[in-house]
């Protein structure tokens, strides 16, 4: 302790970090019977952590070219000593990461945390979001395997539909006019550099908007809140969380070591797409409706429409704090509690059928 | 401001890289394509699919789906080409016939000289 006193004592003399600790010391998290909820964005930070961890691994060994890509992670996961364990991991560890964003996500919507003050602390959690899928989309790729290789050119594909800018997107996706190895090495450029420098600015500031405005406590659990009193955030908070992540890596360690990620086989770009063929499990709801429009809708292309429709809803999304009027008054809004209920079925569903191979 | 961030700009969009046009290529031998059966080739930089019907006709097409560019294959139980992305399924005039491609395939031009199978896109 005396050297801790010693560091503490250190550091305050230089930077005056005595406010920061009491500020810490002092500062509480609700508690209520939802009080559960908080945890899942800690636990997404988690899996976050764990990603840069064990993705910086995998760079030291990792080539980013169609030539040498398939191989060098083959090259990991057969060689390597625990290299199967580390990718494994940073595979699983991202799905877990995203699943985890969603629960934070579907929290806040049913606890109406975006009402105002908070609509910032959406807006970033948002972008958090959608900056976690492109890391998967992106990611996804890196290994050169065949159903990489056709998710990409399917998904990048998308973007050309986009009125006007579509051409200029896909050829900026792609870094040419094809997924060759070009897009490759561009999305490993995104993967590794672009994309981290922006989700860490993106944290930094949602983050900021949680410590500044404090933890919101949801409409109608006041009185339980109050009567229950806050948690210290240190210790007792911070402890909890430790122990949500201790599960969390359990959970991940379990899936990583008894169901190895699966490279597959190297990708032929003249090759037929195979059987069987899925993105990552957070886009199947979309895959599977874009399959159930047909190709002519009203002399529209059915796929025009169907991501027409995808990309309104995200920004209706977006923009649920603007939208949801009442909750910004403090007032019960069911109508936005029944939105976010059928979105939540919607993406459940779907997914579990498509799991289940209905749609084949 | 603009005059720096407008060469950043102009970096991330590659160049057009200039491509020898292709428009004929030796697509396979009829050997190795037996009445009801496919496969897919490669066309310059593009894959296409040769077909041969139950009568022993052989036809090409563009191998790329209208709907959302997979590379398309024959099915020999449905005795047409399918789609494996997204369920597109096309008849063997490379006509549209079932799921979202919302256009027929592009066909090509079959010459077959001494059992070899000669491709030509014509424009």
């Amino acid at each position: 302790m005396r050297f801790v006193d010693a560091i503490t004592r250190f550091l305050d003399e230089r930077l005056d970090i005595r406010p920061l600790i009491e500020f810490a010391g002092e500062k509480e998290v609700p508690r209520h019977r939802f009080e559960g909820a908080y945890f899942f964005g800690g636990l997404t930070l988690f899996f976050f952590m764990i990603q840069v961890a064990s993705g910086v691994l995998l760079l030291l060994y990792y080539r980013p070219t169609a030539e040498a890509a398939f191989e060098s992670v083959q090259f990991i996961v057969t060689r390597v000593p625990f290299g199967w364990l580390v990718r494994s991991v940073h595979s699983w560890s991202a799905n877990l990461m995203v699943l985890s964003a969603f629960a934070h996500m579907f929290s806040v919507v049913f606890m109406k945390s975006y009402a105002k003050p908070r609509e910032m602390t959406w807006w970033t959690g948002c972008l958090l979001l959608a900056m976690a899928m492109g890391f998967g989309f992106s990611g996804y790729l890196l290994p050169w395997n065949e159903l990489a290789f056709f998710a990409t050119r399917v998904g990048t594909d998308m973007v050309s539909k986009v009125p006007l800018v579509g051409d200029w997107l896909l050829r900026f996706l792609r870094g040419g006019e094809d997924v060759t190895g070009a897009t490759l090495t561009r999305f490993f450029g995104f993967h590794v550099a672009v994309m981290p420098l922006i989700i860490t600015g993106l944290i930094g500031a949602h983050l900021a908007f949680v410590q500044r405005q404090g933890i919101h406590v949801p409409r109608g659990l006041e009185d339980d809140a109050e009567r229950r009193g806050g948690m210290r955030f240190l210790p007792n908070f911070v402890l909890r969380e430790l122990v949500v992540w201790l599960v969390g890596l359990a959970i991940l360690c379990g899936l990583a070591a008894f169901f190895p990620w699966e490279l597959g086989v190297k990708a032929d770009p003249f090759a037929s797409a195979p059987a069987g063929i899925t993105p990552e499990w957070y886009f199947l709801f979309m895959f599977e409706t874009l399959k159930l429009i047909p190709g002519m809708v009203l002399g529209i292309e059915g796929e025009l429409l169907g991501l027409g429709a995808f990309a309104l809803a995200g920004v209706l999304w977006f923009l649920i704090p603007v939208l949801d009027r009442r909750a910004r008054r403090g007032e019960p809004s069911p109508l936005f509690t029944a939105v976010g209920w059928f979105v939540l079925a919607y993406i459940v569903v779907m997914t579990g059928l498509s799991f289940m191979g209905v749609f084949l | 401001m603009v005059s720096a961030l407008y060469p950043a700009f102009r970096f991330v969009i590659p160049p057009e890289v200039a491509e020898a046009p292709t428009n004929t290529v030796h697509a396979g031998d009829l050997a190795e394509l037996p009445p009801g059966s496919g496969k897919v080739f490669r066309f310059g930089s593009k894959p296409g699919i040769l077909v041969r019907t139950a009568t022993g006709e052989v036809r090409a097409f563009s191998a790329i789906c209208t709907h959302l560019n997979c590379t398309v294959q024959f099915r020999e139980d449905m005795q047409n080409i399918w789609c494996a992305c997204h369920n597109g399924r096309f008849d063997l005039n490379g006509g549209n016939i079932a799921g979202p491609p919302p256009r027929p395939l592009e066909r090509y031009r079959v010459d077959i000289t001494d059992d070899e199978i000669w491709v030509t896109k014509e424009s």
